[in-house]
């Protein structure tokens, strides 16, 4: 495992109320993960604009961030994705908005897209704050999963650099697997018995992967794995937002087509309804 | 898991015991089915056809314990619909099909139907069903047969009828009206007299007995032809050879027409939500506290029905006056069902002839009153504590099921219960949003007291319940189970009605159910002052005492007691005692109590069977708690039924030593030789000197009542006293 994850990371900027926030957030995980900061402004460069983020990053770059500010023209998506991709970022930053009167954050339809194209991993932030709010509690998924080894490694990363105290890794298990109806007394202690079968295989599998992490990622921080049997994607969201966790890292979906959209799974439906800041690995 | 062998073994055990409760619950479905099959227009014979067809089919397939099969006052109406709009050969192919679509019920797996209707949408449309058998059969009880096109003018003409029945000048009409209010007033107040010997059979069959006793009176004694009217009684029942022979046409001509289908539809639905709510409640009383494999039970219901409607019978449905009787009779498992078919089969062959010696307007006062408890004033009073909006629910279903028919009735109800949501939320996006997402998160909290924790989000109502209860239903009730709702913006009633019998169901089997996070809601509503009362306000009766809440103050003060007139559902002490196995404690209240001896008197609220069936009764009973522990065993006086109970295998155990404590005082218990132990001389001198009481151990208490009543202040001063000797002589 090489010492730096991301090299390079992303922000789309749009001078919208959250700027400030949005900003400094990106700048202090820059600090964080050592590495560089892109800005993204879709829209003409101007020095008005240029002078005010100079005005918010002045504090970072005098803690040693390095950055570059980007300004070009055209369709946001297209353009954000296309500089992620010729800027080599290795995490793009994009901010949720928050619905009226309720404490539940959604995604905009441009970090949507965003989202499900992009190439690098996302960090999809839901509430962005001037100062910082230390992240305590990370939760991880632990599918079964070629990517997960990567996403749980990289949880560990982040939660080192980040000092957070917790990491929990979730088995989502789907009820299909356990392959048992409940109908009665009799089945319900068959089901019992796969289900405590399941959640023994499970562990172990994911216990492998914590085993080949470097030591030193994992001795400030506690592990937990709790196995969760339910929907897959949704029910991790649900978990994640009721232990009231700061960071969800999740694998990135292998595809989306027209028909994940129109019956969510996975990632769609974290992306209906951000439970806390989320961490996709791709 | 027990093994097999011992399954089998243990099965014989009981055998006799079920051999007894299915005698006497075929008691009750003997006139049951006649009353039910000519409500419908049937045939008398074909409610007992069902009975015994669903009775040996359900028996040997089904997945249900205690369940008592048969004809269902539910489908009386539907029924009497299919009878008049397709004749009875047509109604015959819509009951074989609906059979099938029952069947495939069970095999899609469609148990939790019942669960996706508001349960006061429910209610209302039980409520109709039972305005409907009320409001025609209650003309015939007062011997007055009027036809009518629609339910409700039935109703409108009930006033008309008494007045009509008393300017009689047929004596043969009046005879009639007499027989018919007479077996109404045994179905009413049977309940309230508690008494052993007149317990043991059930008011239907005292209705049936007395009706042909009376018969039989004036033919051997007077010599005269029955004084009531002829066309007032039962009409001819075929002999037992001539139902097995004569098998009834089935005519599947109206097969293409919409009311076929729509009465096959309506057959199914009703059939299938009574024998789910049926089962569901049946289920709480199961004294070994089983789970029913409903599906399996759907799919013997459907066969069952299948083969009854090519018999010349009506739809199979689980019933549950007739299960309660079950249970309360001591029947443990599915022979009991067995058993009740064929006793009714036992009764056809023999006494076919005798049953056309009951009067008409007898056998549909059984159905009026079974309506009347389907649309009791009580289930409005209990509807409106819980809401506005319930009644509304309740209002709006009964009202369209009367008039428009059973189908659109309960539709009707579904609608205006989720109006009602989307209006007292404000808002439609949250359901519409949310409504296909799996809402309930279910995990085991991983420290080591692994409690079971759900987490609900967006909103819970009757429209996804089902993903809440597939998770509980996933637990077994002796385990610990927190339900969170503190991410949910909307609960329903109906979510809270069915939780709390989940809560019931856990406390009964030594686990527990939380429910948290519903501070912040304002629907809370519904379970509003019990909590904070307790401790605003400490003497709420101080005031409005009753004469005998004085009495119990002063004996209080006599004996140097504390006494607490408030109601006390913390009655968790009394779970274990084999008495209240069947039965449902509501609360203890008028509690005397010393502090120092561990024991309590109060007296306390139960109720026995439920649904339709349930009886509420209070009662005194002495508590002490003893600080060592003793054999299980339950003594009461020895009767007569004890006798008979003694053939069905209940073993009395006797002391050779004691004949007269033996024969005078029954005895039973599992383990005879502790008990034989326990019972030393000085134990059994003190009873054989004694008043008889009920007296209970479970182990390291005792329960000690002596009637299943209210006590008498200069009664419950012998008890304090019995209780206070009793407790020196076996310490």
């Amino acid at each position: 495992m090489n010492n730096k994850i991301f090299h390079t990371i992303g922000i789309g900027v749009a001078f919208s109320p959250n700027l400030k926030a949005n900003i400094s957030e990106a700048a202090r995980l820059s600090l964080f993960f050592e590495s560089t900061l892109i800005l993204i402004h879709v829209g003409a460069p101007s020095s008005e604009k240029e002078r005010q983020l100079q005005d918010i990053l002045k504090p970072f770059i005098e803690q040693g961030l390095a950055h570059e500010i980007v300004f070009k023209t055209g369709e946001p998506v297209n353009v954000i994705l296309s500089i992620s991709e010729e800027k080599k970022v290795n995490l793009l930053i994009l901010g949720a908005l928050q619905k009226e009167n309720f404490v539940q954050y959604y995604l905009g339809s441009i970090a949507r897209k965003i989202t499900r194209q992009a190439k690098c991993s996302i960090l999809l932030l839901i509430k962005p704050s001037i100062t910082r709010v230390a992240c305590k509690h990370i939760v991880v998924n632990g599918l079964n999963k070629p990517k997960t080894k990567q996403a749980i490694s990289t949880a560990y990363y982040v939660s080192h650099k980040l000092q957070s105290k917790k990491i929990t890794i979730v088995e989502e298990i789907t009820i299909k697997e356990v392959a048992v109806s409940i109908e009665d007394d009799k089945s319900l202690r068959k089901s019992d018995i796969i289900k405590e079968r399941l959640k023994i295989r499970e562990d172990s599998r994911v216990k492998k992967i914590i085993s080949e992490i470097p030591q030193a990622y994992k001795s400030s921080v506690q592990t937990k794995t709790q196995s969760i049997f339910g929907k897959r994607g949704y029910s991790i969201g649900h978990y994640a937002q009721f232990v009231r966790a700061d960071l969800l890292v999740m694998n990135a979906p292998t595809k989306t087509s027209f028909w994940d959209r129109l019956f969510p799974h996975d990632i769609e439906y974290i992306l209906s309804e951000l439970p806390t800041d989320v961490l996709i690995i791709q | 898991m027990t093994p097999k062998k011992n399954n089998i073994s243990f099965f014989f055990k009981q055998l006799p015991k079920n051999i007894f409760s299915g005698f006497v619950v075929s008691l009750i479905a003997l006139p049951l089915g006649l009353g039910l099959a000519m409500a419908s227009d049937a045939p008398a014979i074909a409610g007992v056809i069902t009975a015994i067809v669903g009775g040996v089919i359900v028996s040997l397939l089904g997945g249900s314990h205690v369940t008592i099969t048969g004809p269902g006052n539910g489908l009386v109406g539907v029924t009497l619909v299919a009878i008049t709009t397709l004749g009875l050969e047509g109604a015959y192919a819509a009951i074989i099909c609906s059979g099938i679509l029952i069947m495939l019920l069970g095999f899609l797996r469609m148990g939790n139907l019942a669960d996706f209707f508001p349960s006061s949408a429910i209610q209302g449309m039980l409520a109709a069903i039972g305005l409907i058998i009320l409001g025609k059969q209650f003309h015939i009880m007062f011997g007055h047969q009027i036809s009518r096109d629609n339910t409700i003018d039935y109703l409108i003409e009930i006033p008309y009828t008494i007045n009509d029945a008393l300017h009689y000048e047929n004596t043969g009409l009046i005879y009639a009206a007499a027989a018919g209010v007479l077996s109404l007033f045994i179905m009413a107040f049977y309940s309230k007299i508690r008494n052993k010997y007149l317990q043991l059979i059930p008011a239907p069959m005292w209705i049936v007995l007395l009706s042909i006793g009376f018969s039989y009176y004036f033919e051997l004694v007077l010599h005269q032809n029955n004084p009531i009217a002829k066309h007032y009684m039962i009409p001819a029942i075929p002999s037992f050879s001539e139902i097995t022979t004569q098998l009834p046409k089935v005519s599947f001509s109206n097969v293409g027409s919409l009311a076929f289908w729509g009465s096959v539809l309506s057959l199914t639905l009703i059939a299938s939500i009574e024998s789910l709510l049926s089962i569901k409640a049946v289920d709480k009383l199961d004294p070994d506290k089983r789970r029913s494999n409903v599906n399996r039970d759907l799919k013997a219901l459907g066969l069952g029905t299948i083969g009854s409607g090519f018999l010349g019978g009506l739809n199979v449905v689980t019933v549950i006056a007739r299960s309660s009787v079950n249970v309360n009779n001591g029947g443990t498992n599915r022979s009991s069902n067995f058993f009740h078919a064929f006793f009714l089969v036992v009764f056809i062959v023999l006494f076919s002839t005798q049953l056309t010696r009951i009067p008409l307007p007898a056998l549909m006062a059984i159905l009026v009153y079974t309506g009347y408890k389907l649309a009791s004033p009580d289930l409005i009073k209990k509807i409106f504590s819980v809401g506005k909006e319930q009644l509304l629910i309740f209002f709006v279903t009964l009202l369209t099921t009367l008039k428009f028919g059973l189908i659109i009735g309960i539709s009707a109800g579904v609608i205006i219960t989720i109006l009602i949501h989307f209006i007292i939320n404000k808002n439609v996006t949250l359901f519409l949003r949310h409504w296909i997402k799996p809402n309930v998160l279910m995990f085991k909290e991983d420290d080591e007291k692994s409690n079971y924790y759900v987490s609900v989000k967006h909103f819970c109502t009757f429209a996804n319940f089902y993903r809440l209860k597939q998770k509980l239903d996933a637990v077994s009730e002796n385990k610990d189970i927190i339900v969170d709702f503190s991410l949910c913006e909307f609960v329903d009633h109906t979510v809270m009605d069915n939780l709390h019998n989940y809560q019931n169901k856990f406390a009964k089997n030594g686990g527990h159910f939380d429910i948290v996070g519903l501070d912040m809601h304002d629907t809370d509503s519904k379970h509003p002052f019990a909590l904070r009362k307790l401790q605003a306000v400490p003497k709420l009766f101080g005031y409005n005492l009753t004469k005998r809440q004085e009495n119990l103050e002063s004996i209080a003060n006599d004996y140097e007691l504390v006494y607490n007139a408030d109601k006390n559902k913390d009655s968790a002490f009394l779970n274990l005692f084999l008495f209240f196995k069947t039965k449902q404690i509501n609360y203890i209240y008028n509690e005397l109590s010393a502090d120092e001896t561990n024991s309590r008197l109060f007296d306390i609220e139960f109720s026995e069977g439920e649904f339709i069936a349930k009886e509420v009764i209070r009662a005194s009973m002495l508590h002490i708690n003893l600080n060592t522990s003793i054999p299980i065993f339950s003594l009461d006086r020895e009767s007569l039924i004890d006798k008979v109970y003694a053939i069905a295998g209940f073993t009395d155990i006797n002391f050779e030593k004691h004949p007269d404590f033996s024969k005078r005082f029954h005895l039973v218990g599992e383990n005879q030789q502790h008990i034989k132990a326990f019972f030393n001389d000085d134990v059994i001198h003190f009873f054989e000197s004694n008043p008889y009481y009920h007296i209970e151990s479970n182990g390291n208490s005792l329960l000690i009542f002596s009637r299943e009543r209210l006590a008498s202040t200069k009664e419950i001063k012998a008890l304090l006293d019995f209780g206070k000797r009793l407790k020196q002589v076996i310490s």
